[in-house]
């Protein structure tokens, strides 16, 4: 069946390990959307930024280790500051006016990166050696897409971890069911919201150390493409819950993954036609989600 | 006794254009029960979403142990040891009975002792010991009830809210439901009971306050519990 479609076992390994970059960033939107029932439309930004810091690293002839660490902090700062100066001020406004701040934040960030590192953007060269091939039962897998399968899988693993064993895990989780019942019994909102926050610009910083591997030239509009397919990739799957919104994300990074490599070379502009096409699909036959059971909410 | 432990002095509650609650005053002071009764609309939830925070309240004030609680964000509320049990409930389906307990946590002023707290709670309602592992979704209504009482005893607070406990529930749930409030009087917190049955609550409370257009109408005692010509007169006034 493989065959038929022209897809080899490279191109399905490259698939998992795309749905599974997409999974992670899913997760991301998903907890935010989770505790403030908003899609922060600037998390391929944070993503972009994650990524410019490992390009300065690399110009600069920092060590790998180093290198990432700026990436993280880079990410981490710029995430506190969207919950300071954005999020908290605006949480008890319409989910429009929200929704709309985070477009703002999103073209800032583009705006500030075009500036200053140019439209022809850097190189973040230190890790391009993970894009080389290790042969596993005479097929050819790229490093990056082994550590990104394992980084992925331990990721979602300490996620579970800290949503289902630890008490501000339980919190979220009560926050993204129920916020005011939640504030109610005691839950503080800005620590719920800020953990939130912290936790999806974690991820947006492994998001981007994995993307810069794969693809090392890092301009303004980096990651822009991933964030609309990883967003029509939530809806598909459900955002209202961070399962089905993983699922949603996953699915959708292992089709466009499996497309990419299904399609002929003289096609593959036809890929973003095919994708969304199906994802319009999905919607008209199961509105609430591929894989959302039980009741909706209000979606922005 | 001490002063009240919660004290409402000429609340007023306005949604946009409609005013809820106009210069409401109670007090409840600890051990005491006292009863919201009225029509539909009459503003019994609505004084009950201001204490708590999530009314828009534009005037008087609401003071616990004589601190002021106007303005500040419901979570603080609770963490200053008041808790409600919501009207429906509102408990966590997608969540254990366990972990909606652990959630009332939340609103406590110490720390440690958890265990302990929740087998105070378990005495008084045996069934939430009992299916503390179930998804609390799988819960019937009475036993939701139960739970969402016990979810707000954790917090160990010095008032409870509660928004008609007895909605929708079978006479025997409710005939619980009233037993545990006697017992939880006994433990020394100030209740504020906002109930549909009113019979029922003008029994058990302490005194109950009759509101009609957001207005307190009448206080009546246990006494008047049996005169039904004037629980309809209060109603109808």
């Amino acid at each position: 069946m493989l065959a038929v479609w022209n897809i080899d076992w490279q191109t399905l390994v490259d698939a998992v390990a795309q749905g599974a970059i997409y999974a992670l960033m899913a997760v991301g939107i998903g907890l935010v959307f989770g505790v403030l029932r908003l899609v922060n439309f600037a998390y391929g930004q944070l993503v972009m930024a994650g990524a410019f810091a490992l390009a300065l690293a690399s110009q600069w002839g920092w060590p790998n280790w180093a290198g990432i660490l700026l990436c993280f902090a880079a990410v981490l700062a710029l995430s506190l500051l969207e919950d300071r100066l954005v999020f908290r001020p605006l949480r008890g406004h319409s989910p429009a006016v929200m929704l709309v701040a985070t477009f703002a934040v999103a073209f800032l960030l583009q705006s500030v990166a075009l500036l200053w590192f140019g439209p022809l953007g850097k190189i973040a060269s230190s890790l391009a050696y993970l894009n080389r091939p290790v042969t596993v039962s005479g097929v050819d897998i790229r490093k990056i897409t082994i550590v990104a399968i394992v980084a992925v899988a331990i990721c979602l693993v300490l996620l579970f971890v800290l949503l289902e064993r630890t008490t501000i895990g339980l919190h979220m989780r009560a926050a993204s069911m129920d916020f005011e019942t939640a504030r109610m019994l005691g839950v503080r909102a800005d620590r719920v919201i800020t953990f939130a926050v912290v936790v999806s610009g974690l991820l947006a910083a492994v998001v981007a150390v994995m993307l810069t591997v794969q693809t090392p030239l890092v301009t303004p509009d980096f990651a822009l493409r991933d964030t609309i397919v990883v967003l029509a990739g939530v809806v598909v799957g459900g955002m209202n819950r961070p399962i089905p919104a993983t699922l949603g994300g996953f699915a959708i990074g292992f089709a466009d993954g499996l497309l990419g490599g299904a399609l002929p070379t003289n096609q593959s502009q036809y890929l973003p036609s095919f994708l969304f096409a199906a994802v319009i699909l999905v919607l008209l036959v199961r509105p609430r989600g591929l894989f959302t059971f039980g009741k909706t909410v209000e979606r922005v | 006794m001490s002063g009240p432990a919660l004290e409402v002095k000429g609340l007023d509650v306005r949604y946009g254009g409609v005013q809820a609650v106009r210069g409401l005053s109670l007090t409840v002071a600890p051990g005491e029960i006292v009863g919201l009764i009225g029509a539909n609309g009459a503003g019994k939830s609505s004084t009950l979403h201001a204490i708590m925070g999530v009314a828009p309240v534009t005037g008087g004030e609401i003071a616990l142990g004589g601190r002021s609680l106007r303005g500040r964000s419901p979570e603080h509320i609770a963490r200053s040891g008041v808790a409600l049990v919501p009207e429906g409930r509102r408990i966590f389906a997608e969540l254990t009975v366990e972990e909606n307990l652990r959630l009332g946590l939340a609103g406590r002023r110490g720390r440690g002792g958890a265990a302990a707290l929740f087998e105070s709670v378990f005495e008084l309602f045996p069934m939430v010991k009992q299916f503390r592992r179930r998804h609390a979704g799988a819960l019937s209504g009475g036993q939701q009830q139960q739970l969402a009482i016990a979810r707000a005893l954790v917090a160990e607070p010095d008032v409870l809210l509660l928004d008609e406990p007895s909605l929708g529930l079978a006479p025997t749930v409710v005939d619980v439901v009233f037993e545990a409030l006697a017992a939880i009087r006994e433990r020394g917190l100030a209740v504020l009971l906002v109930e549909q049955r009113a019979q029922r609550t003008v029994a058990a409370a302490d005194r109950s306050h009759v509101l009609a257009n957001g207005e307190l109408r009448l206080t009546l005692g246990p006494e008047d519990a049996d005169d039904t010509e004037k629980l309809v007169g209060a109603y109808f006034s």
